[in-house]
């Protein structure tokens, strides 16, 4: 068990989560909560397979994984905020929707092992010689982890910074006075919900061609969407603190998986290499972690009384109570 | 045909003929005429729900109106989106401000517009907001947070963002309900300034002094209808503008019969509680009522009122003082238990907090005694006789309603006031905190609900009513207390409105008093 | 593309009729709910059925196979039942929670949960080996629905104390609740090594209609057990819960709006803790049940998704617990004769479409949408 390799894998990891949980990031701040990040993931991961399988062409297959999770999140789009139904059950009943999709596409595709290339992996040269640092982020990593790297101040820059991500906060925060400002509410929040589903087909994929490649049905995803979910509130919409989480959770991921490996630790013995059945607790700890950090997010939110976006979850009807 | 109806040598920047809106159930404007001339302020005056804001919110596209032309600068428009209105000159601040709480100044005045394309420098923007605010005399800061501001500041932000879109036409949407005295003097003359510069306004209004004393023309509507159009505010007198307004010869006013004044019910000691945000809303407040007594609370929006209430009824956290009725302390008792002590809260939102929308009129009706004999027995419900109490109060309350399975949320305001009302003066309440009871409710409507408010106090109530309508303060209350930043700044018996109105920007009535003597 | 620019492109070209979408401001008739769930269940079928055909497989002999293999005889129609009645009791716990707009998608865990609870009366052992078997039934239900409650606790505490999202935390419930099952057929309760208990002795089995065999021939084969029953019982009681009592009043008034229950002085925090706790219980039911009625023994394989299924029916169902044994019925059989269609992913794909259908058809329960002919002006 080593550290840096429990850290590199972790950041590795944590890439898939960081995508899916920006994706929803996007979504959320334009006052759409989609719940349904796990399915648009297993579409993303199925077609990126799928595709890649087809073309022997990951790019292809990472390009297919994201129209494809953009495209079913479009059904949520349209019942959320045309047909202004409720957010959390439409976002349920996208995930059934989506899994069913992609159970159903994804038929015979576990067998294809072997025969589909993926995703490159390399090292950065002169960073990876940074002592520690460079192992752990700039070391025979998957090409989608650097991209991450750069993708998370962009995304922060976008939100915070730009004339769009000012729109995109105010449609989520007050969509009747972006409206009445000429802003296409309805419009914006199509393609936050669309850019959600990209990034959420993005993190699938990631998975499929990269950190664990192959398509194993439902199990490919095994509740990392739900988790991108729940580290949203802890990251309180913020893309940065969403990049730490969701790091922080893949080396908890990795480490609980590596924990098993040698027979002592920090110079004790080591219970779960002596008794490999308590490994079931350790496989609970992500979902549990994942409690905690909602436990933390929360509190921290009702302290500081940062609020969710407050439109989310709100469909918006021009000329209704309060415009 | 806009030429015919001007027949004078001032532009006419907007004419509206024959506009025609309908809503499910509703005719909000019947072939409206309204012209509006370069640099003036046009008054739309007329009672709650007699169609003053739909029309304006067809002008400024948020509506399509169902029938009628619209011409702008004599070019035939209907505009489909508030984005076109502006465009075309035409911008409009709404009652309810149009503010993203959590942005600054600058980005709510730069949001929607085509710059900056992308990367936002705010600093260079600030400086250019401060420079349109001098103009015009609209003092704010412009990296402020909109919540951080007063509600006079955000409406100067809200007149800002269309100035500085280049608006020529300002569509002023009530905009004197939420503020004090002193502050309506300083708007008039930033409006006073814009004429001057050739824009022009229309003040929607239904407060006849308002309307008399800023404007140079008024179109009046009653019931969706034009009963005048465009006349010289000059060549008018209060009591014409009245009768077109209301349609019937007597305005209506308030017959308060003489009533006892009672024990003491409701004794607050300074009193502290926090808002939602953490911060103090109520600070060391003490007032008493009694039987028989409306004692009635004015105050600028946001200064306290609405936590002073919550508190009363047990709903917001007292962090210091305490709350006594009828000589039992309730401070921080669970609601419940207010209830039944005979505490009643008709609060300010009835959609919000009053009623449970999707509900039926008698779910709604036995909210406060579900759990008490006949209706709750034991475990359950009891189905007959929550329905029979629902029809009893349906037909003593004259609520227009279908069935009483019908959902609260399909009654006009007015109606669900009534179900609100009917449902906490039917409890037998020994006092009654009413928060801006009539708010949005048309003529009629606020005529019955104060009438049930009188009634009240006949009855022996004690009454707090909480309103920022000074003018129903006036009329309705004993006595009236100002709040301002959460505290009392004073009591007057008279109903002396410029004592009132200094008090509600923060002046403390001894201080008032001492100015006057000296 | 802004409104402007849409009147712009389509009015050279006009239909021949217009749409009218207007809010509806009166309560639809009685029948039209109902009829708008039958219409989306429709809808769904011609999905499966177009996504069936598209595989190259025949939609039509693929359904009369379902319809068959689950209605076709009273043997397959008792296996149907046996499918439905840990939907019943899972689309109950979720009908409750849901009234309150308690998002509790954890009916899966506390799914798990009931199971490991009713397992522990007969493996830790609880009571003894030869206890008489309505004993072992009472006790078996108390502890499924302790556990199930336990479950449902935690969610629910986290979101009265923190408002911690109970979306989240019931879904990670779920995950949890696997692993812990796992431990104790791996570990603890390991039948020789295998990864599942032993079988329970027969006294802390359900009764089933084939034990009635003897005295009537009919029953014989037939697998429906006195689960059916219990779901039958808890599905009055909590219809007569949600509609009679002072505390489904409090439920649907939180669910409505929950600042007017607080204003009503109804206390939503303990409200959420007691409904997630029952209806975690329900769903702790469903796992007993399915345990001591039909595995009788605690392995890994017990739930096709019980616990996630039991959110679609619930919204077919429309929250109301009666309509949630006719919903579970239809569900167990697609569960039941689904497992044979091609492709396998066909039956999670039809509830997911029938759940997206249903949804999006309440938008005609809000709204009146007539078509006219168009006039000319």
């Amino acid at each position: 068990m080593d550290l840096i390799i429990i850290l590199a894998s972790g950041v590795a990891t944590g890439t898939v989560l960081l995508y899916a949980t920006v994706g929803e990031i996007f979504s959320e701040r334009s006052g759409v909560l989609n719940l349904g990040v796990e399915g648009m993931m297993l579409v993303g991961a199925m077609f990126a397979y799928k595709v890649t399988a087809a073309t022997q062409s990951p790019l292809l297959g990472l390009l297919a994984a994201m129209l494809a999770a953009g495209a079913v999140s479009q059904v949520h789009a349209f019942i959320t905020i045309t047909l202004q139904a409720d957010q959390v059950i439409s976002g349920l009943a996208l995930n059934f929707l989506a899994t069913g999709i992609s159970l159903v596409l994804g038929e015979g595709l576990t067998s294809l092992r072997d025969v589909v290339p993926q995703l490159p992996k390399f090292s950065i040269p002169v960073l990876s010689e940074i002592p520690w640092l460079g192992d752990i982020f700039f070391n025979n990593q998957s090409v989608m982890v650097y991209v991450g790297f750069i993708f998370i101040p962009l995304a922060w820059y976008y939100i915070n910074r730009t004339r769009p991500g000012m729109h995109l906060r105010a449609v989520g925060e007050y969509p009747a006075a972006a409206d009445t400002l000429g802003i296409g509410v309805y419009a914006l929040r199509y393609y936050y919900v669309f850019v959600g589903g990209l990034l959420a087909g993005l993190a699938g994929a990631t998975i499929s061609l990269s950190i664990s490649p192959g398509w194993f049905g439902a199990l490919t995803t095994s509740g990392q969407g739900w988790i991108a979910v729940g580290l949203v509130i802890f990251a309180q919409w913020n893309p940065i603190r969403a990049a730490f989480g969701a790091y922080t959770f893949g080396a908890l991921r990795r480490l609980v998986l590596d924990i098993q490996g040698p027979a002592t630790v920090l110079g004790l013995a080591n219970p779960f290499f002596y008794n490999s059945n308590l490994g079931f607790f350790l496989k609970m700890l992500p979902f549990a972690f994942t409690v905690v950090f909602l436990v933390i997010g929360s509190r921290e939110a009702m302290r500081k009384r940062v609020g969710t976006p407050a439109a989310l979850g709100l469909p918006y009807i021009r000329g209704q109570r309060g415009l | 045909m806009a030429k015919e109806i001007s027949g004078n040598e001032q532009l006419n920047v907007v004419s509206m003929l024959g506009v025609s809106k309908r809503f499910p159930g509703v005719i909000a404007n019947d072939h409206v005429d309204f012209v509006l001339r370069q640099g003036e302020v046009h008054a739309l005056l007329g009672e709650n729900g007699a169609g003053k804001s739909t029309l304006m919110n067809v002008l400024a596209g948020l509506y399509r109106s169902d029938g009628g032309t619209i011409e702008v600068n004599g070019k035939a428009a209907n505009f489909g989106s508030p984005r076109e209105a502006i465009e075309a000159g035409i911008g409009m601040v709404h009652q309810h401000f149009m503010l993203v709480p959590s942005q600054s100044v600058t980005e709510n005045v730069l949001l929607g517009l085509d710059e900056p394309r992308f990367r936002m420098n705010l600093s260079r923007y600030n400086k250019k907001i401060e420079e349109i605010a001098e103009q015009y005399g609209l003092h704010v800061d412009p990296a402020a947070k909109i919540w951080q501001l007063t509600v006079g500041e955000q409406q100067r932000v809200e007149i800002l963002k269309m100035l500085y879109r280049g608006a020529e036409v300002l569509i002023m949407d009530e905009p004197t309900a939420v503020l004090a005295p002193s502050e309506i003097e300083e708007l008039f003359k930033t409006l006073r300034s814009m004429t001057a510069q050739d824009k022009s306004i229309v003040f929607i209004s239904h407060k006849l002094h308002e309307v008399m004393e800023i404007s140079d023309r008024v179109t009046v509507l009653q019931k969706g209808k034009v009963t005048s159009s465009g006349i010289q505010t000059k060549d008018v007198t209060r009591a014409d503008l009245a009768r077109l307004m209301v349609g019937r010869e007597v305005v209506f006013r308030v017959e308060k019969k003489l009533v006892e004044i009672g024990d003491t019910v409701l004794s607050v000691k300074n009193l502290k509680a926090d808002n939602d945000k953490g911060l103090s809303a109520i600070n060391g407040v003490s007032l008493t009522v009694s039987q028989g007594e409306i004692v009635g609370l004015a105050g600028v929006a946001g200064n306290g009122q609405n936590e002073l209430a919550e508190t009363l009824a047990g709903l917001r956290e007292v962090l210091d003082g305490e709350i006594i009725v009828n000589d039992k302390d309730v401070t921080n008792n669970p609601v419940k238990k207010g209830i039944r002590q005979g505490i009643s809260l008709i609060p300010a939102d009835r959609t919000l907090v009053g009623t449970a929308p999707n509900l039926s009129v008698t779910d709604n009706m036995i909210m406060k005694n579900y759990d008490q004999e006949p209706i709750g027995q034991g475990w359950i419900v009891n189905s007959t006789e929550a329905n029979s109490y629902a029809s009893d109060l349906k037909e003593a309350y004259e609520i227009m309603v279908p069935t009483i399975e019908t959902s609260v949320r399909l009654l006009s305001g007015g109606n669900l006031q009534k179900v609100i009302l009917a449902r906490e003066i039917s409890s037998e309440p020994k006092l009654m905190v009413a928060v801006q009871p009539t708010r949005g409710l048309d003529v009629g409507a606020i005529e019955g609900v104060q009438k049930l408010i009188l009634a009240q106090r006949e009855a022996g109530a004690a009454i707090l009513l909480i309103s920022e309508e000074l003018d129903e303060l006036i009329s309705l209350s004993d006595r009236i207390y100002v709040i301002y930043e959460g505290e009392i700044m004073g009591q007057v018996d008279d109903g002396d409105i410029d004592k009132i109105g200094q008090m509600m920007m923060g002046a403390r009535l001894e201080h008032i008093e001492k100015e006057g003597v000296a | 593309m802004t409104d402007a620019e849409m009147t712009k492109a389509t009015s050279g070209f006009k239909l021949p009729f217009v749409v009218n979408i207007e809010p509806r401001v009166d309560n639809p008739p009685k029948w039209y709910s109902p009829m708008l769930s039958v219409l989306a269940v429709v809808f769904a079928l011609l999905i499966g059925a177009l996504v069936i055909w598209l595989g190259g497989g025949n939609p039509w002999a693929a359904y009369s196979h379902i319809a068959r293999y689950s209605f076709g005889s009273v043997g397959v129609l008792s296996d149907t039942m046996v499918k439905a009645t840990p939907l019943m009791f899972t689309g109950l716990a979720c009908s409750l929670a849901f009234r309150m707009k308690l998002w509790n998608i954890g009916a899966e865990g506390q799914f798990f949960l009931g199971a490991y609870g009713a397992s522990l009366i007969v493996l830790l052992p609880v009571l003894p080996e030869d206890a008489p078997r309505w004993l072992f039934i009472i006790v078996m239900i108390v502890s499924g629905m302790l556990f199930g409650a336990l479950w449902g606790f935690v969610p629910g505490f986290l979101k009265a104390r923190f408002n911690v999202n109970e979306i989240i935390s019931t879904l990670m419930m779920n995950y949890i609740a696997i692993q812990w099952n796992n431990y104790f057929i791996y570990a603890v309760w390991s039948d020789h090594g295998f990864q599942l208990t032993r079988m329970f002795q027969r006294n802390a089995w359900l009764p089933r209609l084939s034990d009635l065999a003897e005295t009537m021939p009919f029953f014989r084969g037939l697998t429906t057990h006195m689960g059916l029953v219990f779901a039958l019982v808890a599905a009055i009681i909590l219809w007569w819960i949600l509609a009679k009592s002072r505390w489904g009043y409090e439920i649907r008034l939180i669910g409505d709006n929950p600042r007017a229950a607080e204003y009503a002085g109804i206390s939503i925090k303990r409200n959420i803790v007691l409904v997630m706790m029952l209806s975690g219980a329900l769903a702790g039911l469903a796992g007993m049940s399915e345990i001591t009625g039909v595995v009788h023994r605690l392995q890994e394989s017990i739930s096709p998704g019980y616990g996630f299924t039991g959110i679609i029916i619930a919204w077919l169902a429309k929250l109301n617990p009666i309509a949630v044994i006719l919903a579970s019925i239809l569900f167990g059989a697609l569960i039941l004769a689904g497992r044979e269609v091609q492709p396998a992913g066909i039956p999670t794909l039809i509830q997911g479409v029938i759940m997206v259908a249903l949804i999006a058809s309440d938008y005609f329960l809000r709204n009146r949408v007539t078509i006219t002919r168009r006039q000319e002006v």
